[in-house]
């Protein structure tokens, strides 16, 4: 059951992940991003992170994503223009990229051997109770400094698009 | 017992993580520039919430947690800088914007 589950969101990841980088109008892209995003989330439930899998859902697939789609609505975005690229580019992109990826797979296959097995409930560490309780004792500081964080930001973007007064 | 080996998921991030970068490199229009990066943050919170499974400790999620947060920070002001840009350049091909490169 859990290896059916994880073909089946693990195929539709990549599928998406795929069609993010080969769509060339950009809503396309933000759409299978979010299809990226949903499976990822069932991923960590599997994985036991209940809190991240419903932070997944609501942070990145909800609140993120609704702020792409409505910046490539806002401004208009049409369809990316093609251009020529360099012939090394063409010859050598995606041998490189499928070297990169069997270099890795070795990799992670050396440095972890199939020992270890992911079973659904197998780690109960991920509830909000946990990840509360982390974060308001042992990564307080780090917490409380990336709520500062998140005012720049907010500061940021408010001055950066606000109108220019003359 | 049956499972999913650990390495699956460590392989599928690296999958995720190598069309975030040939996005990043390919890719002309610069929200989609911008939607790749989120899929390479994507794919390492995959790692982090794995090797988080492996040692059996929170800490990885609230990692994960962090990286989210920064993603969301990272995302709203990126969106105001393209905005700006668009607003002040009428493109959002980044070829056309490279007076930084000349």
């Amino acid at each position: 059951m859990d290896v059916i589950l994880f073909l089946i969101f693990a195929a539709i990841a990549v599928i998406c992940g795929v069609n993010v980088v080969a769509q060339t109008h950009p809503i396309s892209s933000a759409i299978s991003l979010i299809g990226v995003m949903g499976s990822l989330a069932v991923l960590y439930l599997l994985l036991g992170a209940e809190f991240l899998a419903a932070a997944q859902v609501i942070v990145y697939a909800g609140a993120i994503m609704v702020l792409f789609v409505f910046t490539i609505m806002l401004l208009n975005a049409g369809a990316e223009v093609r251009r020529g690229r360099s012939w090394i580019a063409q010859l050598l992109g995606l041998p490189l990229l499928f070297a990169f990826l069997g270099l890795m797979a070795y990799f992670v296959q050396q440095l972890f051997p199939s020992a270890a097995m992911v079973h659904f409930g197998g780690f109960r560490g991920g509830t909000p109770l946990d990840v509360g309780r982390a974060l308001f004792t042992q990564f307080l500081l780090p917490f409380e400094v990336v709520s500062v964080l998140i005012l720049i930001a907010i500061l940021g973007a408010v001055v950066l698009a606000r109108k220019e007064l003359e | 017992m049956h499972g999913v080996p650990l390495s699956w998921y460590l392989i599928l991030s690296a999958v995720l993580f190598a069309l975030g970068v040939s996005g990043f490199i390919l890719r002309r229009s610069v929200i989609t520039v911008f939607m790749s990066i989120e899929l390479m943050l994507n794919a390492v919170n995959l790692s982090f919430i794995t090797f988080s499974y492996q040692w059996k400790q929170v800490n990885g999620h609230i990692f994960s947690f962090f990286v989210m947060v920064v993603a969301a920070a990272e995302a709203a002001v990126g969106l105001a800088i393209i905005l700006t840009v668009f607003k002040n350049r009428a493109t959002l091909n980044i070829d056309d914007v490279s007076s930084m490169k000349d």
